[in-house]
């Protein structure tokens, strides 16, 4: 039966008594991964997905998912930097990603779908559902043969009142990140952290302190704008926020009113207000102009101590658009999935910890992230900056690096906006 | 432990010195007087003792955090920090405790003489009575590593404020052996330190270094700038020992180490002349090992430093002398405020009427008539067993902690050599989940031998560097320590060098660290084990 999806509904208990009889669980596992249930005899057939030096591909649609070499047709799972790089000569993306990927790539032969849409690529039907990490983030679904492949991009679990909400789509073979896959990881839902943020703003507010306020361009800083409480003051950002705010108005999105900060912009109301900056202009005169003020900075990173002391922040708000331990475990349940490969985080760590707990994982490497790697380094940041130009396109596009992922990873369009 | 961990917090939560001293001056309105001496004991220092093994406690920790071993030992490579782990991984708590920070300690030194059973009990019982930021502290409390990001100064700074009592008296104060259960907030602050310790200690003065590092070397005209007429200075050598303070006081001797150890029965061989000392006399020197009246290598002195027990051997190998620099207090009377050259009149006075002048030396005064002269002497430092020399302006007083003005060290520059980095391992703290912590390699032959490891010496920027290139060139992993492709070549410094038995490459490095990554080496052009040996000059 061609497209009919045999998925395991087997439960951890049940994969780990299989995992204790060693031949059974290789038959078992072999059958339904490389076999389906009806091509016994097709034993040389390729797996679906491949991990080649180029990106993940299929062979068998001819395209690639986030791919960081040029390619012909690159299927993109969302509009951050180390995931749409420039160069491939047709995308295909979320309708919600198509006004980000033209500010940040400029002109490109793109194709935008709605979440489960089907599209037929040389017999491969590919489709985007939602994975909750940013506004227009997918996971890219691909059937063919009645054997199920899903490549997840990066995904949150928790609803952040923005992007549309991670949907587990089941499978036979998952690719999965796992930039926080370490057990310290856990997040608190978001209503509190933004209490947080909101009585921090209030209380420099009363101070007559400036609020800045550190988060990726995309994702991070819409996610901030829409879930800050208004009332409190008014929402200024940094140029290259803004240049993202204008491109996702653009697409139709309804954000929250926000003001862009140019050189006549009056300080001392920008300091009734919450700036909206991005990583880079830490430490930048653009910053030290509204001293004196208490910087905040918001990533799943903060969570340590340690991590948080490096940023040298007067607060860390705990806020991710990664899923933490739990969330990545529920989600790769979820699926249903008989093996799952995991791409960029703390991946060795993890895939030892799924398989003990009865899971078929495996390692992966991508250039989204090198094995643990995947913490920021304020140096592959650099690496990868390009100066936005004063229009607001990204300039020298061909030279942009490939480094690793993680939350710091859309550094791309992170420079200083010119005042 | 609510308001203690809330200071934890809202200490963390700010860069700016201001807002620290607020928030401790907050922190000591609100809590009772008892709260204050155990917070202060802990900020300066003084860990309470541990009364749980720390296996024990992090295997229950373990079992509490429900996963298995060895994913907690991956954790605590990627937090840093034990303390932090543990509160990390274990679930969310069940209940709460108002129990103040005194209480808690009270429990935890009670723990003493309970069995295994009733400590894990009661440890279990703890943590699910606190919140992941009171466990957080409580488990620093517990484990006794307690560091905090904010030096004593500012602790000083913020009780000063709120008692009007100055802050070097109230450093003077805490300093010595007091205990919180029995020194009270009210003898602390009290106008006349009438309830003062016999044993208790003066503050060290510390000088500054004159230049920052080797690469900018001072000019006899650019000290003649800054220091100005070379009559106003007196020049010694910078020994190179433990520095001490040593006190005479109703009958009784007291040695204490800088890092306020009292370690009087650590050098029974300076005990006679101590108590040769007239009453009411305080030394400040510096401790070495001597041969045949000469110092000898710090090397020596370290092998008897960490002793519990000193043999004969030992103290015939490595016997101790002084030689003092100063003298702060004089016939029962503080004298630091007297100037430099006062107090050296005092100390010489001393120093010529003891009847042990083997043991009891005085810092000799180096003769010079120019900077550009005392320049020249300082060249000889390594071979007067010196780490370089220091300069005491001559009307100075003597003063309370670590001043820029009048006490300057001048140290020589650091050996070096370049060298392969070979293994890494994660740092802690704000080095946590970064490979910071490296061991270095010469070539032995065609082998590259492993002699030191080094923790500092690179910028932020070049740490992530590092770090990139680790994770992306790892040879092998043997539990934290990574095998890295030997290609990084480094400059380190050292500021001795000396034969050991304990070490492969049979060298021991005093101080290593790291001065600069030489980009423009490869790794072939690294030196070599003989030049090494060759820097052991015997």
């Amino acid at each position: 039966m061609p497209h009919s999806l045999q998925v395991s509904t087997r439960s951890k208990r049940s994969r780990r008594s299989i995992s204790k009889n060693g031949t059974l669980q290789l038959t078992d596992t072999y059958f339904k991964t490389n076999f389906g249930n009806h091509r016994l005899f097709s034993m040389a057939k390729k797996p679906l997905l491949e991990f080649t030096d180029k990106g993940i591909y299929c062979p068998a649609g001819k395209f690639y998912i986030d791919p960081w070499k040029p390619v012909d047709d690159a299927v993109i799972t969302h509009a951050h930097a180390d995931h749409a790089y420039f160069g491939n000569k047709h995308y295909l993306a979320h309708h919600f990603s198509k006004e980000v990927l033209l500010y940040r790539l400029g002109d490109i032969q793109l194709q935008t779908v709605a979440y489960g849409e089907k599209i037929m690529k040389n017999g491969v039907q590919v489709s985007l559902h939602p994975a909750g990490h940013v506004i227009g983030s997918a996971q890219v679904r691909m059937e063919y043969q009645g054997e199920v492949w899903v490549v997840s991009g990066d995904y949150k679990v928790e609803d952040d009142g923005i992007s549309t909400p991670f949907e587990p789509v089941r499978c036979h073979h998952f690719i999965s990140e796992c930039t926080f896959g370490m057990p310290v990881y856990q997040w608190k839902p978001q209503a509190g952290i933004f209490n947080d943020i909101d009585s921090w703003w209030f209380s420099n507010q009363q101070h007559g302190l400036a609020t800045v306020l550190v988060g990726y361009s995309l994702g991070k800083a819409q996610r901030i704008l829409q879930n800050l409480d208004l009332n409190i003051g008014k929402v200024y950002t940094h140029g290259v926020i803004e240049n993202t705010n204008e491109a996702l108005r653009r697409n139709g999105l309804l954000l929250n009113p926000t003001e862009r900060i140019t050189a006549d912009t009056l300080k001392e109301e920008v300091r009734k207000g919450i700036i909206l900056a991005p990583p880079s202009s830490v430490g930048t005169p653009w910053m030290r102009k509204f001293q004196p003020y208490s910087f905040g900075y918001c990533s799943g990173w903060m969570a340590i101590r340690g991590a948080k002391r490096r940023r040298a922040a007067d607060r860390g708000f705990v806020l991710s658009d990664h899923a933490d331990w739990d969330g990545l475990i529920s989600a790769i349940d979820a699926t249903g999935c008989e093996s799952v490969y995991l791409t960029h985080g703390y991946t060795a760590t993890f895939a030892r910890y799924l398989n003990e707990i009865g899971f078929d994982a495996h390692e992966v490497h991508t250039l989204y992230g090198d094995d643990e790697g995947a913490a920021p380094s304020d140096a592959a940041e650099e690496e990868r900056s390009v100066q936005p130009t004063p229009e607001g396109k990204v300039s020298k596009r061909s030279e942009v690096k490939v480094s690793p992922s993680g939350e710091d990873s859309e550094g791309a369009d992170a420079g200083e906006e010119p005042l | 432990m609510k308001s203690f961990a809330r200071l934890f917090l809202l200490l963390d939560e700010t860069n700016k010195t201001n807002e620290k001293v607020k928030v401790l001056k907050d922190y000591f309105n609100s809590v009772p007087d008892s709260d204050k001496m155990h917070m202060l004991a802990l900020f300066a220092g003084r860990k309470p003792k541990r009364q749980i093994n720390s296996t024990l406690v992090r295997n229950w920790a373990i079992e509490a955090s429900n996963i298995p071993p060895w994913l907690f030992e991956e954790s605590y490579h990627v937090v840093g920090d034990l303390a932090e782990t543990m509160s990390l991984l274990m679930p969310q708590n069940t209940g709460s405790s108002s129990k103040m920070l005194t209480e808690w300690i009270a429990e935890i030194n009670a723990l003493g003489n309970k069995t295994e059973e009733e400590k894990k009990l009661w440890l279990l019982e703890s943590w699910a009575m606190l919140d992941s930021s009171e466990r957080f502290v409580f488990n620093k409390l517990l484990t006794g590593s307690f560091r905090v990001g904010v030096s004593q100064n500012l602790v000083i700074k913020a009780l000063a404020e709120i008692s009007k009592i100055d802050a070097p008296t109230l450093t003077h104060r805490i300093m010595g052996g007091w205990q919180p259960e029995t020194y009270t907030y009210q003898q602390l602050i009290q106008e006349e330190g009438a309830a003062d310790d016999i044993s208790r200690p003066y503050p060290f003065f510390l000088a500054y270094p004159i230049q920052e590092t080797s690469e900018k070397q001072k000019s006899a005209d650019e000290l003649k700038m800054s220091l100005g007429d070379e009559a106003q200075w007196q020049a010694e050598w910078k020994w190179d020992g433990i520095r001490a303070q040593m006190i005479k006081r109703s009958g009784k001797i007291f040695v204490w180490s800088r890092g306020e150890d009292l370690s009087t029965d650590k050098f029974p061989e300076l005990h006679p002349f101590l108590n040769a000392l007239p009453d009411g006399t305080v030394i400040d020197g510096e401790l070495l090992s001597f041969t045949n009246g000469l110092p000898m290598p710090f090397n020596v002195l370290q092998t008897r430093i960490g002793r519990k027990n000193l043999n004969k051997k030992i103290l015939e190998e490595s016997p101790v002398a002084v030689i003092a620099y100063d003298c702060l207090e004089y016939n029962g009377e503080d004298i630091r405020y007297k100037t430099q050259t006062e107090r050296r009149q005092i100390l010489e006075q001393l120093h010529s009427a003891t009847p042990f002048p083997d043991v009891f030396h005085i810092s000799a005064l180096i003769p010079f008539a120019t900077w550009e002269e005392l320049g020249t002497i300082r060249e000889q430092s390594r071979a007067m067993i010196a780490e370089g020399i220091m300069l005491k302006r001559k009307s100075a007083a003597y003063q309370v902690g670590r001043k820029r003005g009048d006490w300057w060290k001048w140290k020589i520059d650091p050996l070096s050599v370049d060298a392969v980095m070979i293994y890494a391992q994660k740092g802690h703290g704000r080095r946590a989940d970064l490979y910071t912590d490296y061991t270095f390699a010469v070539w032995d032959g065609d082998k590259l031998v492993p002699f030191a490891k080094a923790y500092s010496g690179l910028t932020d920027a070049e740490i992530n560097k590092v770090d990139y290139f680790i994770k992306r060139n790892t040879l092998e992993k043997f539990g934290p320590v990574r095998t890295v492709k030997p290609e990084l070549v480094f400059e380190i410094g050292f500021e001795g060098i000396n034969r050991s038995t304990r070490h492969k490459s049979g060298i021991a490095l005093r101080f290593p660290r790291i001065l600069r990554w030489r980009h423009d080496k490869p790794k072939e052009e690294a030196d070599t084990l003989d030049s090494l040996r060759a820097l052991l000059g015997d």
